[in-house]
């Protein structure tokens, strides 16, 4: 395996691709005591509607299948796969979001045959109809679990609000009614045209031999070399968002709230560039050291919940901020005025060095968990771009380009609000 | 790793892991003290007031500022509680000089800002300035209201509350609202002048700068803390065995049910001999996916989306957590007990044992890959009242764990109080 060195960051990563498309990488971290792998697919709750196998025609499936597959993928068929972890006292979890679904274990002992483990059951599904009918049961309770969470209700609600068509507006676990359908067949079905290694990645991190992980991969991984499938985001996004205000109740202390102003999504080889850019441009109009934030805090319009990010799937690209507040609408008001200022007058050059320094810190701090730089690894290998890369890339981000972004964006009629209220009494 | 803990005064401990492995150092200044119901909403507030500002960087954009100069270091407030005791710290994670881009040394700096905000804060008329106990005073009101938000987290809290009445246990670590809502300057500056001097203190270093320039660094700008201090009685745990089984149910317009059910562990806590014997047990019965609650109550009877146990090892408590169906919460009950009945009687397989033991030697060992657990562990560690091994002796310990041993353990655990939070009538 070939490998880079980050001497700023005092890292070492090797790469493969594999015959069979596989991208393969090692983060060496000698001195750590646990291994942590991250297997991963270039498939979340978005992708709902793709090109089926022959080429013919589109297949439809329903909101959550991804998630539920996710589940699905750790039954094997004489249920050892977990007994193998377990054995060896690693910790063995999955997620799904909106555009990758993601396997791993971290551990301490036994890693050959973890990896090997884990390579396996998510390569060979095995599905039933009882077992479809068992998870079904379980999801159900997820599902409930998340409909009570105020958090995610005023994330979704704002999604439908921001995207009149990209399926990223669907809920990542589905929905009771439309995961109640699934059978074996159309999981096998989303397996073969996802599941291909020419759509996955493997990361893995710890202090392991970067050949073993390559040749293991190899010779547990199907051959045979596919590309992956199509998939359909629905019609093009208008610039605008589809509605500015949604508000609803539950069961909460204080009103909830999250706003989001719709962006441009960045072009191919672009997204780490504007991923580090459009974080700036956040931390320039709302973070911490922001004169807004501090205005709104000072009035209490918000509190240490609040928070701001930017966040992007295929085919979209958004700012979102969220937290508790009495009044949400003048959070809103007041940062469509800041970003206004900043678009016409520019951003403060000495606030600009001082956020380019601290995001750099915060990033390097990042690079302590071995979990989250796996991911980020893998995410952005997805994006065929090189996370550790951000270095450099914050040496060419000029405030001009911050400024464009916020000015370009964090318009009215790019903006959605939307609420979550406790019920009037 | 080297690590080492010393005195630096009477009541004042040191705790240093000198490692290259982490990008970044961690300093953390702890006060520990009684949770008492007098005292916990101002020991609460105060670092959030602190965090407001400091003499030098008086509002938080200047705070801010200062801390993007140090790279973005992330400071900030915790309010924890191990077993009876309050502990308030504040914690400083910053780059690595190795990290730095001109190479310039963050330990110094940042135990200066540290030092500047726990002991030179922003005053009006020699006591915290109003504004800001009031605004600190309403967001920690919330912050203690929004606990209901999380309906999980929320019937744990709960349950503790019905459960551990009458014991300091069951109070909120963050106080309560109301006192929050109408705290004065002058009432927080003297409970806080008496925390200052009062309190168990605590400073934990984890990063590549050996001791003696942590050391050096503590001396030089957390002074104050070190001299003339009044330590107040040592934390203490109450234990208690569990009395007959206490129900309490709750409604809530939520459409999954919680069930909380809470266990004493019957003086088993960390420190003593069972200890060991404990944890695994704990990760048997529910505390891995891998576990007879995961595997029979989610996997097998489909009964909820989670069911599993945490254990409080200072306290002594086990409490199993699950969301279940409204109509389901009494068989979720019995099944929650079968499987401790099971791990009473041995029912289980050597297999399922050496899993267990195994992930309890593995999240130990782990714990060393991250500075923020060992920082945790530490504080730990020095308030359990029975002491406690460290990570690695305790995973030695816990691989010489037998079956008989894990039996034994569940025998003394006793079920004392089972909350239900469910739907409105009609629901």
């Amino acid at each position: 395996m070939e490998f880079v060195d980050y001497p700023a960051l005092r890292e070492r990563v090797f790469r493969s691709t594999l015959p069979n498309g596989l991208r393969v990488m090692v983060l060496r971290r000698p001195e750590y005591s646990r291994q942590f792998a991250f297997f991963a697919t270039q498939y979340g709750g978005m992708d709902l509607r793709f090109r089926e196998e022959d080429g013919a025609g589109w297949v439809d499936t329903p909101a959550g299948i991804a998630h539920f597959l996710e589940h699905k993928m750790f039954d094997t068929e004489d249920g050892s796969a977990l007994r193998v972890l377990a054995a060896n006292g690693a910790v063995d979890n999955a997620f799904t979001a909106s555009h990758i679904t993601g396997y791993y274990f971290e551990g301490t002992r036994g890693f050959e045959e973890n990896l090997r483990t884990l390579l396996s059951f998510v390569s060979v599904p095995y599905f039933t109809r009882e077992s479809v009918a068992k998870e079904q049961g379980i999801i159900a309770q997820e599902i409930r679990m998340c409909e009570d969470d105020p958090e995610d209700a005023a994330y979704h609600q704002l999604l439908d609000g921001m995207y009149a068509h990209n399926p990223i507006r669907s809920r990542v676990v589905g929905t009771v009614e439309s995961i109640a359908g699934l059978t074996p067949e159309i999981l096998y079905q989303c397996h073969r045209a996802f599941y291909r290694p020419g759509n996955m990645a493997l990361c893995v991190g710890g202090n392991v031999d970067p050949e073993r992980v390559r040749a293991l991969a190899e010779e547990i991984l199907p051959a045979g070399h596919t590309a992956p499938v199509a998939v359909d985001l629905g019609l093009p996004e208008p610039r605008e968002t589809v509605r500015a205000y949604a508000q609803r109740e539950m069961p909460v202390s204080a009103p909830m709230f999250e706003l989001g102003f719709k962006g441009t999504p960045a072009r191919p080889g672009e997204q780490l560039r504007q991923e580090l850019t459009a974080q700036l441009a956040c931390d320039m109009l709302l973070g911490s050291s922001a004169p807004l934030y501090n205005r709104l805090y000072q009035q209490g319009l918000i509190n240490g919940s609040f928070d701001c990010y930017y966040d992007a799937a295929p085919g979209c690209a958004h700012l979102m901020a969220g937290g508790e507040s009495r009044e949400p609408r003048r959070v809103l008001e007041e940062t469509l005025k800041e970003a206004a200022r900043l678009a016409r007058e520019g951003l403060d050059p000495e606030l600009w060095e001082r956020q380019k320094r601290a995001a750099y810190g915060g990033m390097v701090r990042r690079l302590n968990s071995l979990e989250s730089t796996c991911i980020d690894l893998v995410q952005s290998c997805f994006e065929g771009d090189d996370y550790l890369r951000f270095p450099e890339l914050f040496q060419s981000i000029e405030a001009e380009d911050a400024q464009a972004l916020l000015a370009g964006w964090c318009v009215e009629e790019r903006a959605s609000l939307s609420v979550v209220t406790p019920p009037a009494t | 790793m080297e690590r080492s803990c010393k005195s630096l005064a009477d009541g004042v401990e040191l705790a240093v892991c000198r490692t290259e492995q982490f990008k970044t150092g961690l300093l953390s200044v702890t006060l520990a003290v009684p949770l008492a119901e007098q005292t916990a909403t101002v020991n609460a507030l105060a670092p959030e007031v602190l965090c407001r500002g400091s003499r030098r960087y008086p509002d938080m954009e200047q705070l801010s500022a200062a801390t993007d100069r140090l790279y973005g270091a992330a400071l900030g407030p915790s309010v924890r509680q191990r077993g009876e005791s309050q502990c308030v710290s504040l914690l400083c994670s910053f780059i690595d000089d190795r990290y730095t881009l001109d190479g310039t040394a963050l330990l110094e700096p940042a135990a200066e800002l540290m030092g500047e905000v726990l002991l030179d804060p922003a005053t009006q008329d020699g006591l915290f300035r109003q504004d800001y106990v009031e605004s600190e005073g309403v967001n920690l009101a919330d912050d203690i209201r929004a606990r209901i938000n999380d309906k999980r987290g929320w019937s744990i809290f709960r349950l503790t509350q019905e459960m551990c009445a009458g014991e300091a246990y069951a109070l909120d670590k963050l106080g309560d609202a109301e006192q929050a809502a109408a705290m004065t300057p002058r009432r927080l500056w003297d409970g806080y002048q008496d925390l200052l001097r009062g309190a168990r203190v605590i400073v934990c270093y984890g990063g590549s700068a050996d001791p003696q320039r942590v050391e050096e660094a503590v001396e030089r700008h957390f002074g104050p803390l070190l001299r003339g201090r009044e330590v107040r009685l040592p934390c203490q745990v109450v234990e208690r065995p569990a009395g007959p089984v206490r129900r309490v149910t709750d409604r809530l317009d939520v459409t999954q049910g919680k069930l909380a059910m809470g266990f004493r562990t019957g003086g088993v806590t960390m420190g003593t001999p069972l200890y060991p014997a404990l944890l695994v047990c704990n990760a048997l019965y529910g505390g891995t996916s891998h576990s007879k609650l995961f595997e029979h109550v989610r996997e097998k009877m489909s009964l909820c989306y989670f069911a599993s146990s945490m254990l409080d090892g200072v306290k002594g408590i086990l409490a199993v957590s699950s969301g279940v169906e409204f109509s389901d919460f009494d068989r979720a009950e019995q099944a929650i007990l079968d499987q401790l009945e099971a791990v009473r009687r041995g029912d289980f397989t050597q297999e399922e044992l050496d899993a267990a033991l195994r992930s309890v030697v593995n999240s130990l060992v782990s714990r060393r890959d991250s500075q923020g657990q060992m920082e945790d562990d530490w504080v730990t560690r020095l308030l359990s009242p029975r002491g406690g091994l460290d990570g690695e002796l305790l995973a030695r310990a816990v691989e010489q764990v037998t079956g008989d041993d894990v039996a034994q353990v569940a025998r003394l655990i006793q079920l004392d109080t089972v909350y239900r939070l469910t739907g409105k009538e009609g629901q």
